[in-house]
């Protein structure tokens, strides 16, 4: 069993237990635990059951690796679905549940898809589910999807906070172990601003565990002086619990850290995201044990033989009583002599090699009395749900078993792969060291930058460097260079300390064991834990076909899920290149993308949810808009009023009211929005003139004109009025969306076509807060307020002035986008809401009622406006909506003039705008399709035009539409009929667009 | 007259790691011309007793700015009770060139944020290397802060006035104060 040992623990504090669940049981561990050894101390090795065959499995490893020990961490809003116990630290209260079990972990009634293994090799589901096509949705997939699976989707909102942190350093040093430590002292001491990110909460990685002496003293003090020393150093930031997650162009690096995932319940930020822009990364990642591929080597009770002495020596936990290790390399050694030292029984160490001589790790565990069997392997491991003993066989046969050990742990070792992700998201090579049997950087090509140097430098083993000593002085050595080229200098008496070497024999590659291992066994071998794939799948795959390793990943799932398949990428690709003949560099690796490991969905978001989930632009209005029945329409990030519901009303009642009350009395509109460009220069008419179709340079100081704005493919992308307020500045008003777009297409054009000529562009929109005062009351209300002369003498339609009104400073513009006798009133936006309350007094008597955007959308149809985005939609250019009045023929270019002389453009069957009208009085389907006769080449049913814009009009008490048809303008009086999604045809009579006061006398009393 | 109000009516936040305060209303004025050109040094001198700032610069004297916003585009701040008068000026005096100064006091709405931890909070949201040693008190920066486009600059240690546009105010100041938040400091650049 495994258990606590009375002794041991250096990451734990012993004076603090903490209480936990596991399922629902409550369980002990101390402050300092991760959760999986916590689970361990507990002797809860059974975890969780496998994706695919339900099959129990251990906890495997100590850290980010770990394919097995995922579990749902928390309830509701802190609930956490495959969560790493390895990476999760223990604190008071925490309950863990695991996953894809059911009814229960203990008996799991999917299990029996093992008994059907044979049955469920790779590919299964692409060829077993592809017919009947129906099924698949209704029937195969729900199955699929209750049976395979892992964590469940959180349902509740997150109770947690999390934020971005913009960090800028010249050396970022991902890892925190002795190479990292060394790598960031040297770099720390050229004087060169430096963060160090490391994952876990301790740092010196594995060298405490793994001692060895510096500099004559035990690598732990090392860690610990040089700790000391970082920390006195103002220019270097030490990050734990954080980690390196992702390299991207230009030394742009994403960090994750977790703040509170081990305080759940202390104030502030649960994870923050740190988007760091480095001049260069070191990345001392340090490298991940591998497995062995023998036959049940995912019982649970198998795990790393690192991963093994961990727990024995930060955690002070046994993993077993008895156990044998299994190995191809004299670093697992480490493991029998830790067992044995604390006190358990190490029946034997099968090593796969035969050694001419002992080597020193060798000698010390035979010294211990240790039998070391070499040559030997595992044939089979004997359990279900925890190991019982393993059978023994030699390296170079079959599998017939020599000998049964019985044990209940097996710790593994087939050798040891740097941590090359991070150096090969930006591009990074690797190549094949065959003497240590692993990928490691290939620093002839490194991952580049803007200047076409290398921006990532490994150091220590993940650059493939193992021994102490190495890994010091490579590190050492990376960190020179960094800092040297980047105007650095290391101190002249700076030296990489010496470690005591320890003679290692090599490691031999094993990728299969025993290396003749049966079919029977194979299928029994397990590569991919956490995908449940087995060496049997990778054979099929390639005997199948699939024989680039991007491929085979994608056909038999290695390496995919939570764990991007740290363990079981390289002794996948061995096994690929085995089946295929081919050597392992030729196989090649599949792609290493960022995350890392997985990192959380609030970290990416940051601040960026509830109320900063996204900005929204608020006018100087908002908060009376919100405090009177404002229904909100989204105009681009601007809220505006859709209408005003007053109490008892239908929003289609309020809209209907609205526009009556605006044509019969008096409306007010918040058009705030609307863009307010200035254009001001000796040339602001000249180029005024290319920018809209009609001509603006005619246009007299202190009159408006309405102005159509094309693209240079002839299409029409905005319109507005622009008022000239003297001979060198304009004012141009936008649609509310194209305030910012239409600001950049000016500039655009002159800081690129026109820089020599004299003009200048300011977006002035949000200064003002604009109030268009419509109806038959208006220049009654606005004498109320007094101070101006605003009668039609004084201020004629399409006029503007200034002056003040009510005491306000304004500008005036007589424009009507309503037909109705209507003023545009601009002030300072910081006196918005004390015009607005002005006008709602003065207008009191006079039936003032604010309206929204709905209502004037009414009021424009009923006129005959078009609106751009309804009636235009990126392919419409002036002449199809009837504008041609508004092109000047006078002017020699405006932007849009040449495309719209191309032959398509010019093309008489181009749909051209009308007005509609149902002969029912009903509302027409907007976006509705006129149907043609007969069927295009497609055999779809032949259109000849579609509704633009749709309203019930209160004033007609009808329907109203406007569309673009077929020959449309020619075709008056004719009906058409418009299939609705509804079931319904509708029937139109094509009609003049200007449904009401077609004279335009009442806009201009 | 009634006087013009900010968009937050100077609303402020003071429970967490930094104070977050709008402030204001202020008086704003773009000026676009060629800022090589001496007249317009002069101009700005005489007009706020100011020299016209450096790229990436804003002047200062607690009273008015003048802010370095592109290679041809200044922005001015005085009390907004002045900002007719300065305009007048500036218009009179810009007469004969193709320099434009335009009010756009209303279309901003500024902010402090004060305390220790000002930079912290601030790199939060900014892609602007904060650090004490190169960001200095002058230094003014147009970026992004969160989602919206900013402007700011730091007017001594531990202060911080960020300046955007009137419409995300609330935006802005919601942000800050999550930025804010008690337990959220960073310790990056008070790093012993």
């Amino acid at each position: 069993m495994s258990t606590r040992l009375a002794t041991g623990g250096r990451l734990l504090n012993k004076s603090k237990p903490l209480n936990f669940t596991f399922n629902g049981k409550q369980m002990r561990g101390y402050e300092g635990d991760t959760l999986a050894s916590a689970l361990l101390a507990n002797d809860q090795v059974l975890v969780g059951r496998s994706f695919k065959y339900h099959r129990p499995r251990g906890i495997v490893t100590s850290g980010p690796e770990e394919p097995n020990g995922l579990v749902g961490l928390g309830q509701e809003g802190r609930f956490e679905p495959n969560a790493r116990v390895t990476t999760t630290e223990l604190y008071e209260g925490l309950e863990a549940e695991s996953q894809n079990h059911w009814p229960s972990l203990e008996f799991d009634v999917g299990a029996l898809n093992k008994h059907l293994s044979r049955f469920l090799p790779a590919g299964f589901y692409y060829k077993m589910f592809m017919h009947p096509r129906p099924l698949w949705k209704h029937l195969y997939e729900p199955i699929i999807r209750h049976s395979a699976g892992l964590g469940k989707a959180p349902k509740a909102a997150d109770a947690d906070i999390y934020e971005h942190f913009h960090a800028f350093c010249d050396v970022l040093v991902i890892g925190g172990g002795v190479a990292g430590l060394q790598a960031a002292l040297a770099a720390g001491l050229s004087g060169a601003r430096v963060i160090v990110m490391e994952q876990s909460a301790h740092w010196g990685g594995r060298a405490p565990v793994d001692g060895g002496t510096v500099d004559d003293a035990p690598v732990e003090d090392w860690v610990a002086q040089t700790l000391d020393r970082l920390r006195g150093m103002e220019n270097v930031d030490l990050r734990d619990r954080t980690m390196g997650a992702g390299v991207y162009d230009h030394g742009y690096v994403l960090g994750y850290e977790r703040l509170r995932d081990h305080t759940p319940e202390d104030a502030g930020p649960r994870h923050r995201l740190w988007r760091v822009r480095a001049g260069h990364v070191i990345t001392a990642t340090g490298a991940i044990e591998r497995p062995l591929s023998f036959a049940g080597n995912d019982v649970p009770g198998v795990m790393l033989a690192s991963a093994m002495r961990d727990y024995v020596a930060n955690y002070g936990v046994s993993p077993g009583d008895r156990t044998v290790l299994v190995t191809n390399n004299d670093n697992a050694y480490l493991t029998a002599i830790a067992l044995k030292q604390a006190g358990l029984d190490v029946p034997a160490v099968l090593d796969a090699r035969v050694l001419p001589q002992d080597s020193e790790l060798v000698a010390k565990a035979k010294a211990l009395g240790i039998r070391v069997v070499m040559g030997h392997a595992v044939s089979s491991v004997q359990g279900g749900k925890r190991v019982t003993g393993v059978a023994v066989c030699s390296q170079g046969g079959e599998g017939a078993v020599l000998e049964v050990i019985a044990c209940d742990a097996i710790a593994m070792s087939g050798g040891w792969s740097p941590v090359v992700h991070l150096w090969s998201h930006c591009g990074g090579k690797l190549t094949w060291d065959g003497a240590k049997a692993c990928f490691r950087p290939d620093q002839d090509h490194p991952p580049t930058g803007a200047d076409g140097h290398g921006f990532v430098t490994p150091a220590g083993a993940a650059a493939g460097v193992f021994a102490l000593d190495d890994v010091l002085h490579d590190a050492h050595a990376a960190a020179d260079g960094v800092a040297t080229s980047l105007g650095f200098k290391l101190p002249r008496d700076l030296t990489a300390p010496t470690a005591a070497r320890r003679e290692e024999a090599p490691m031999m590659p094993v990728w299969q064991m025993p290396q003749g291992a049966s079919v029977k066994l194979r299928e029994k071998t397990f590569l991919d834990y956490q995908n449940d794939v087995k060496v049997s799948d990778v054979r099929l795959a390639a005997q199948e076909g699939f024989v680039s390793v991007e491929h085979a990943k994608r056909y038999t799932t290695l390496g995919m899920a939570t764990d991007q398949g740290k363990l079981s990428n390289i002794n996948g690709l061995a096994t690929l290149a085995g089946a295929l003949d081919a050597e392992i560099p030729s196989v090649g690796t599949t792609t290493f993308r960022p995350p890392y490991h997985p990192i959380s969905m609030g970290a990416i978001a940051g601040a960026a949810r509830g109320d900063t989930f996204q900005p929204i632009r608020r006018t100087p209005l908002h908060d009376w808009h919100a405090a009177n029945g404002a229904v909100w329409e989204p105009v681009g990030q601007w809220r505006r009023p859709y209408a005003y519901v007053q109490s008892g009303e239908s929003t289609h009642d309020a809209v209907m009211r609205e526009v009556t009350n605006t044509r019969q009395n008096l409306g007010l509109l918040d058009a705030s929005t609307l863009g307010k460009l200035i254009v001001r220069g000796p040339d602001a008419a000249r180029f005024l003139d290319m920018m809209y179709t009609n001509m603006m340079s005619t246009l007299k100081p202190g009159k408006c004109r309405y102005g159509l704005m094309c693209n240079e493919n002839g299409f029409l992308i905005d319109d507005g009025v622009v008022a000239r307020l003297d001979e060198q500045t304009f004012l141009c008003h936008t649609t509310t969306g194209g305030a910012d777009s239409i600001h950049a297409h000016m500039e655009e054009w002159l800081q690129t076509e026109w820089w020599d000529w004299k003009v200048h562009v300011v977006n002035a929109t949000e200064h003002y807060a604009q109030v268009a005062v419509v109806g038959p009351n208006a220049r009654k209300c606005l004498e109320k307020l007094g101070g101006m002369d605003l009668s039609r003498e004084a201020l004629g339609f399409m006029e503007w002035t200034e002056g003040e009104l009510g005491g306000f400073k304004v500008r005036v513009f007589r424009i009507s986008f309503s037909g109705e006798l209507s003023y545009e009133i601009a002030v300072e936006a910081g006196q918005g809401q004390a015009f607005w309350d002005a006008l709602l007094i003065a207008g009191h008597d006079l039936g003032v009622m604010p309206y929204g955007t709905e209502c004037l959308h009414i009021l424009r149809a009923e006129k005959g406006f078009i609106m751009i985005g309804d009636e235009t939609d990126g392919t419409v250019i002036p002449q199809d909506l009837g504008l041609n009045w508004a092109i000047s023929k006078k002017k020699d270019d405006y932007l849009g003039k040449r495309a719209q002389q191309r032959s398509h453009m010019q093309d008489p069957s181009r749909w051209k705008l009308v007005g509609l009208e149902t002969t029912d009085g009903s509302t027409l389907p907007d976006g509705a399709y006129a149907l043609g006769e007969g069927e295009n080449e497609n055999g779809q049913k032949v259109m000849q035009g579609r509704v633009t814009s749709t309203y019930h009009s209160p004033t007609l008490d009808r329907g109203i539409a406007m569309g673009l048809v077929l020959h449309g303008p020619d075709r008056m009086g004719e009906l058409l009929s418009f299939p609705g999604t509804d079931g319904k045809t509708y029937e139109a009579r094509i009609v003049d667009p200007v449904f009401y006061d077609p004279k335009g006398e009442k806009q201009n009393v | 007259m009634s006087e013009a109000v900010t968009a937050l009516k100077n609303a402020r936040y003071d429970a967490g790691i930094a104070t977050i305060s709008e402030i204001g209303p202020l008086g704003m004025i773009t000026i676009r011309g060629d800022l090589e050109a001496a007249f317009l040094r002069k101009v700005i001198n005489k007009t706020v007793g100011l020299e016209r700032p450096e790229s990436g610069m804003c002047n200062s004297d607690g009273t008015s700015a003048v802010a370095w916003m592109s290679p041809d585009e200044l922005l001015l701040i005085c009390p907004h009770a002045q900002v007719a008068e300065v305009l007048s000026r500036l218009l009179a005096a810009f007469e004969d060139t193709h320099t434009l100064a335009v009010d756009v006091s209303g279309a901003r709405a500024a902010f402090r944020i004060e305390g220790t931890h000002a930079r912290e909070v601030l790199a939060k949201l900014a892609p602007v290397d904060l650090a004490p040693a190169k960001f200095t008190p002058g230094m003014f920066r147009r970026t992004r802060v969160g989602q919206v486009p900013a402007a700011f600059w730091l007017l001594e240690d531990g202060a911080f006035q960020v300046v955007c546009f009137r419409s995300v105010a609330q935006y802005m100041f919601d942000q800050l104060k999550v930025a804010a938040q008690p337990g959220s400091a960073v310790g990056h650049f008070s790093a012993p």
